[in-house]
């Protein structure tokens, strides 16, 4: 029983933190959500040289074996960052790759998916809400055509996970002939999107019919890991804040109200961190529990996150509502993880579902 | 991450539920027995066997055992399976045995420590007085040394149990004001069993008489029944903070509270369906759930630290906080699940064989868990200050 990180999950994430700390700065995040096209290509790079690209990868395929739990400790640093980098689709296409593909579609693609030369992504969204698996439409076969929507990072991958009818993933090289994209105006410009538009698009299957779940529940656990780290990122900025602006000739942060609002947020964040620590646990290990407590941890975290970012700014007064200072880059991440893949009210209808109520 | 536990762990826990099958509950008169009798021996098996009473000295009564939260927790598992009785509860255990373990004179750990393992003597604290409650170090019982016997004045308040007890475990005044409120105070234990002191139940809002006032009007106590040095009382009741094991127990209680609304759920209708089945209701419940799995997964983390010689930080302090907000949001599902019930009262007594009105009880029960020991708002400050490090406010938070 050690319901810990690990001295070397820790030290993956602070290696991150330090990197991030150099590249990742308030210029950068700034420069990154004023342009439409993705500016920190770079940052990403390094997270490559890093090891990054590789984490969930198998060591057969050159990358470095490890689990959903490594790979959400890192998404909880990206997400403390707001790092403007392609991890989430990238990790979730190799893990997809990795689990249910054959071995010519797994020599193909992992190597370059490890060594970040070649970028992956999935395609869930088909508009309206229907992310799950249950609402895919899209008929696969050995062509595509339909459209996908909210595709992270489109336009620079190599290799697409698409979701299709009866939970059957894709595989989906993307070329100028078949696929079109268009960038969506997205509210969280740290993650871009695009909707696709697959036209004859060549394709072949990637596993069986209705393991689209697991990548499903693996986007979940990704995205509460991601909204744990962001929410203890704007909390420490209103803490920060709270300490050295002063009003009536003191820190704000001596007044009750204020002090008692910052330990609200803290108590609904701080324990929270052990529902997506578990539910990574569950995905490699507890596999009968894992859809549950992915969707479990999802729907929490993701409703803390957007609450919190939104206290934090309340907390903050004038300042937390400009566009110069850095929380509302938060507020809209947070607005991303709540949505993304359905937000927390469609997954607490799937919890109750699956607790057998 | 292992969640599972160890060889030595699993066969530990084995060996509880081996003892437990062979001892709960006693056979007396060849009958098997739960009542007080029979728990009181099972006590002292339990004891025996090393399962109760773990951190406290064989000599005292304890069973001694080396610091393992693991096990501890593995026999808190084992014994709640079949409700088999643990440590005496109540104050006494869970407040003056660790602190006279800690700062006690061998006279007064012989003297107390056994009887109130045995359940002999029971105790009431009395810290709070009238005018000082969040404020605790304001407060002005006095004590004074005259001859070899402490002569104590003044009155304290929120003394749970004080009518049942024989003891009491006094902050009092003792020392002259040197301007700093936290020093001059000292830790006095006092029988209540004396003419000089009076007890009067409060009743409360749940119309049961828990807490007290206490009335002390030249009551007297020996001159070596002071724990810890004179004026040093504050630090000698802040020493049993660090036995806490608040963690552990709190997240347990919120599970089983969660547990127990659901199955209310399950057997209200709303509507001629099963409330369980009501959209609204599986919401709220899944939400209820997101933050007790949250607190439960925290304990876990927290248990992990200690085991591995980690202070788990300031997580600690908001224990109280995560119980009382679960509290309060099963009694609005309670409320809602209740209907007509909200406007019955609950019996006072065998709560547990009457309709949903007993919920009433838990209604009130998470208002008193959202004040004893320390009001949200004093948690609230505690977890800014000492836990996020929010600049203090010139008023000292303890």
């Amino acid at each position: 029983m050690n319901f810990l990180l690990s001295a070397e999950q820790l030290e993956i994430q602070d290696t991150i933190a330090r990197y991030l700390a150099d590249t990742c700065d308030s210029v950068i995040l700034h420069r990154e959500i004023e342009s439409p096209s993705w500016q920190s290509q770079s940052v990403w790079q390094g997270l490559c040289e890093l090891g990054i690209s590789a984490i969930g990868i198998p060591e057969a395929y050159d990358g470095l074996g490890m689990e959903m739990i490594d790979c959400a400790v890192v998404a909880e640093e990206l997400g403390r960052a707001a790092a403007p980098t392609p991890y989430f689709g990238h990790t979730l296409c190799a893990m997809a790759i990795a689990e249910l593909g054959s071995d010519q579609q797994k020599q193909a693609w992992l190597p370059r998916l490890a060594s970040g030369e070649v970028l992956g992504t999935v395609a869930l969204a088909e508009g309206n809400g229907s992310w799950q698996p249950d609402q895919w439409q899209l008929v696969g076969g050995d062509t595509l055509s339909g459209e996908k929507t909210f595709v992270p990072f489109a336009e620079h991958a190599g290799v697409m996970v698409v979701g299709t009818a009866g939970g059957q993933l894709m595989l989906v090289t993307p070329d100028g002939a078949h696929t079109a994209f268009s960038a969506v105006a997205g509210i969280d410009q740290t993650r871009k999107t695009s909707s696709v538009t697959f036209s004859d698009s060549p394709a072949e299957k990637l596993g069986a019919a209705h393991q689209g779940d697991r990548l499903r529940d693996a986007a979940l656990v990704l995205l509460a890991a991601d909204a744990y780290g962001g929410a203890t990122r704007a909390l420490s900025m209103t803490v920060d804040y709270a300490n050295v602006r002063e009003q009536f000739g003191q820190p704000i942060g001596k007044f009750q109200g204020l002090k008692h609002q910052l330990a609200n947020i803290a108590v609904e964040i701080e324990p929270a961190r052990g529902l997506y620590w578990y539910a990574a646990h569950a995905f490699d290990h507890i596999v009968d529990d894992s859809p549950r407590a992915a969707a479990l941890a999802k729907a929490h975290l993701g409703d803390r996150y957007l609450q919190a970012a939104r206290d934090c700014v309340e907390a903050h007064g004038g300042i937390g509502y400009t566009w110069e200072y850095d929380l509302q880059i938060f507020v809209k991440r947070a607005m991303f993880d709540f949505a993304y893949l359905g937000n927390p009210a469609c997954h607490r209808k799937r919890v109750a579902t699956l607790n057998g109520w | 991450m292992d969640l599972k536990y160890s060889r030595e762990h699993e066969e530990f826990r084995a060996e509880v539920a081996a003892f437990l099958a062979a001892n709960w509950p006693p056979i007396i008169d060849g009958q098997p027995a739960k009542g007080k009798e029979a728990q009181i021996a099972f006590r002292k098996v339990a004891t025996e066997a090393g399962y109760l009473y773990r951190n406290i000295p064989r000599q005292y009564g304890g069973s001694e055992q080396p610091a393992d939260v693991i096990k501890a927790q593995i026999i808190g598992e084992e014994f709640a399976k079949v409700r088999a009785p643990r440590e005496m509860p109540g104050i006494g255990i869970m407040m003056l045995v660790p602190t006279l373990l800690e700062c006690g004179t061998e006279e007064q750990k012989d003297l107390f420590i056994p009887k109130t393992l045995s359940g002999e003597y029971r105790w009431a604290q009395g810290y709070s007085e009238p005018n000082s409650g969040s404020d605790l170090a304001s407060l002005k019982t006095k004590g004074e040394l005259v001859g070899d016997e402490w002569l104590i004045n003044g009155q304290k308040i929120w003394s749970s149990g004080a009518q049942f007890a024989r003891f009491m475990f006094v902050l009092c005044r003792t020392e002259p004001d040197t301007g700093i409120k936290q020093e001059g105070i000292s830790y006095l234990l006092v029988d209540l069993k004396q003419p000089g002191v009076t007890i009067r139940p409060l009743k409360q809002i749940t119309g049961g008489e828990e807490f007290c006032e206490v009335f002390f009007d030249n009551a007297k106590t020996p001159a070596s029944w002071i724990v810890g040095k004179r004026g040093e009382g504050w630090q000698v009741s802040k020493a049993t903070l660090s036995h806490e094991r608040s963690s552990i127990g709190g997240a347990a209680t919120s599970v089983g509270l969660y547990e127990k609304i659901v199955d209310m759920a399950r057997n209200t209708t709303i509507d001629g369906r099963p409330a369980i089945e009501d959209p609204l209701i599986r919401d709220r419940l899944v939400s209820l759930q997101g933050y007790v799995q949250s607190h439960l997964y925290s304990s876990y983390r927290q248990l992990s630290m200690q085991a591995h010689g980690q202070n788990p930080g300031y997580v600690t302090s908001m224990n109280k906080l995560i119980n009382t907000n679960i509290g309060h949001d099963v009694a609005r599902l309670a409320r809602d699940l209740m209907g007509d019930s909200l406007m019955v009262a609950p019996p006072v007594e065998d709560a547990y064989k009457a309709g949903p009105e007993k919920w009433n009880n838990q209604f009130f029960g998470s208002l008193g868990v959202a004040i004893a020991g320390g009001t949200s708002n004093i948690q609230r400050n505690i977890i800014a200050e000492r836990g996020l490090g929010v600049v203090r406010d010139s008023v000292e938070t303890k």
